[in-house]
């Protein structure tokens, strides 16, 4: 099992209560298809992504970005058991959606990118390193179905 | 991975141009990060009495570093010629896992995110991604 400290708890509540999730969800997902264009794949259906800006302003991205960012509430409620939280959603994307599971430490790592530049200087090392931490237990947990 | 277009070297010189005048205090707090989120980076600073943020030799250090960014900047046309220098000393002297490379250049993008978070666009992250990745790649040539 994962041991938080307080520390990283109150950081990780905090954190989630203050993004704007309709701003860095979308700014996400958005960065992910820009920064790693091979995660395209799995967006065959979602229309215009041939540039940066046209994945910008891509409807379906935006709310697609939302929809992944809100599937990380049900892990920071459940803190203490992210696995058996997640244990669905990785059969999902493994057996229904296929997508590749070195594709989430990408879209983690923008994530962190898209909060810190949200944050600023309130993102300190400390904080970070509790962020990623829940972001690496969270991919841990989405690819343990995986066979 | 990939080679570096036009339009990348174009990015990267323009952001450069941009917050080179913070390239200290992007590398002291890029190698802090490091050494509190990837603890295991401290191995290589053991001789270091301090390895706090913002201690002297984590000052120091970072600047360093960033200097080297700078050059590679300058090199970028043909930074596998360009860094041979540095190359060895990595590779003989430092001797530092190239694992690590890619450790410190993802807290060199987090820390550009913090600082300059309107001009760190994803065109601007890709771009700076693809140059850290190809300067890692020019580091490590000498190895073996």
């Amino acid at each position: 099992m994962v041991e938080w400290t307080d520390f990283e708890r109150a950081t990780i509540q905090d954190i989630f209560s203050k993004i704007d999730y309709d701003t860095v969800g979308p700014a996400t997902l958005a960065r992910c298809l820009v920064v790693y264009p091979w995660c395209q794949r799995y967006f065959g259906n979602f229309g215009n992504l041939y540039n940066a800006a046209a994945i910008k302003s891509n409807p379906m991205v935006a709310k697609h970005g939302t929809t992944i960012l809100h599937g990380l509430d049900r892990a920071v409620k459940n803190m203490d058991d992210i696995k058996s939280t997640y244990a669905q959603l990785s059969e999902l994307h493994s057996e229904k959606l296929h997508v590749d599971p070195d594709n989430f430490k990408l879209l983690t790592d923008c994530l962190t990118v898209v909060v810190a530049g949200q944050m600023g200087k309130d993102f300190t090392g400390e904080v970070q390193a509790a962020f990623q931490k829940f972001l690496a237990v969270v991919v841990s947990a989405l690819g343990r179905q995986y066979h | 991975m990939t080679s570096l277009t036009a339009k990348d070297k174009d990015n990267v010189r323009s952001f450069w141009a941009k917050v080179s005048g913070k390239a200290g205090d992007i590398g002291m707090d890029a190698l802090a990060r490091m050494l509190i989120v990837y603890p295991q980076t401290k191995t290589y600073f053991s001789h270091w009495k301090d390895l706090s943020p913002g201690s002297a030799p984590v000052k120091k250090h970072g600047i360093t570093v960033m200097n080297g960014v700078g050059f590679a900047v300058e090199k970028i046309d043909d930074l596998k010629a360009g860094l041979l220098n540095l190359s060895e000393l990595h590779a003989f002297t430092l001797r530092v896992d190239p694992a690590n490379f890619k450790i410190l250049s993802h807290n060199i993008l987090v820390v550009l995110a913090t600082m300059f978070p309107n001009d760190f666009t994803p065109e601007v992250h890709v771009s700076m991604d693809k140059f850290l990745a190809a300067l890692a790649l020019a580091l490590s040539e000498k190895y073996r």
